[in-house]
């Protein structure tokens, strides 16, 4: 894997960082000269996938938040998003559309479905009290290929 | 965001980012309109929207929920193409009414 470029980010799970962290990565993501669909999509996987952090790796407290983003292959945008929060203990419920865990409030269940169909792969690996990072990749056409 | 009562329809002209933390400020003000005012139709108007995530979806389907409780009906109004990809892909768009409105100059 050619890396051409990265960061790496680490924010504590307020929610108020949801925001950030998007912008922060469309702002790194910026740099594959994306079109404004392909911008949405990475920031909306990308808040999906902390807000995941925020509401369900750390429920009842403030922890952090690492994102790693690449530049590889010249044209391919990359994103691992990882906490060390309750983990998940079936992946495969977790990712069923609709499905959500979360009793109060209105979450619709809808994040995984997002960050899947969104972005071009998707890999997620957890475990329980050990914590979740969620890996995604996405190719950013050439506006002259 | 702003809200406006006329007579029956209660129109929520939204604005700005919805994620999860927006969305907490927001639902609260907008169910005590509701709650107040009872409309026939609630009028979401996507327009100012500059980015939303899932939790738009939840944003609809649980004001949708609250005014169906006082016979009220959900319209959809000013959604991008990006907002109803998203409502698309959460399968709501044959529960809804999507309203395509021009915007005046």
């Amino acid at each position: 894997m050619i890396i051409n470029n990265y960061f790496r980010l680490i924010i504590p799970s307020h929610s108020r960082n949801e925001g950030f962290a998007r912008a922060a990565v469309a702002a790194f993501a910026a740099q594959l000269d994306p079109t404004v669909e392909e911008i949405n999509d990475i920031k909306a996987a990308v808040s999906e996938a902390v807000t995941n952090c925020i509401v369900h790796a750390y429920p009842d407290k403030i922890a952090d938040i690492e994102i790693v983003g690449r530049i590889i292959e010249g044209d391919t945008f990359y994103i691992r998003i990882k906490d060390k929060g309750l983990g998940i203990a079936d992946i495969k419920q977790a990712m069923l559309p609709l499905f959500s865990t979360c009793e109060e409030g209105e979450r619709a269940g809808l994040g995984f479905a997002v960050m899947e169909s969104f972005m071009d792969k998707l890999r997620v690996t957890s475990r329980v009290d050990k914590g979740t990072s969620i890996i995604m990749t996405k190719r950013v056409k050439s506006r002259y290929e | 965001m702003e809200i406006i009562n006329s007579g029956d329809r209660l129109t929520v002209m939204l604005s700005g980012e919805i994620d999860h933390h927006t969305l907490m400020s927001l639902r609260g003000t907008i169910d005590a309109q509701i709650e107040q005012h009872t409309p026939r139709l609630l009028a979401l108007d996507f327009g100012g929207v500059s980015f939303m995530d899932s939790s738009g979806i939840g944003l609809i389907l649980g004001r949708k929920r609250i005014a169906e409780c006082y016979g009220g009906k959900v319209i959809i109004k000013n959604a991008s193409g990006y907002v109803e990809k998203l409502i698309r892909l959460a399968g709501l768009a044959p529960m809804l009414a999507i309203v395509k409105e021009v915007h005046k100059a």
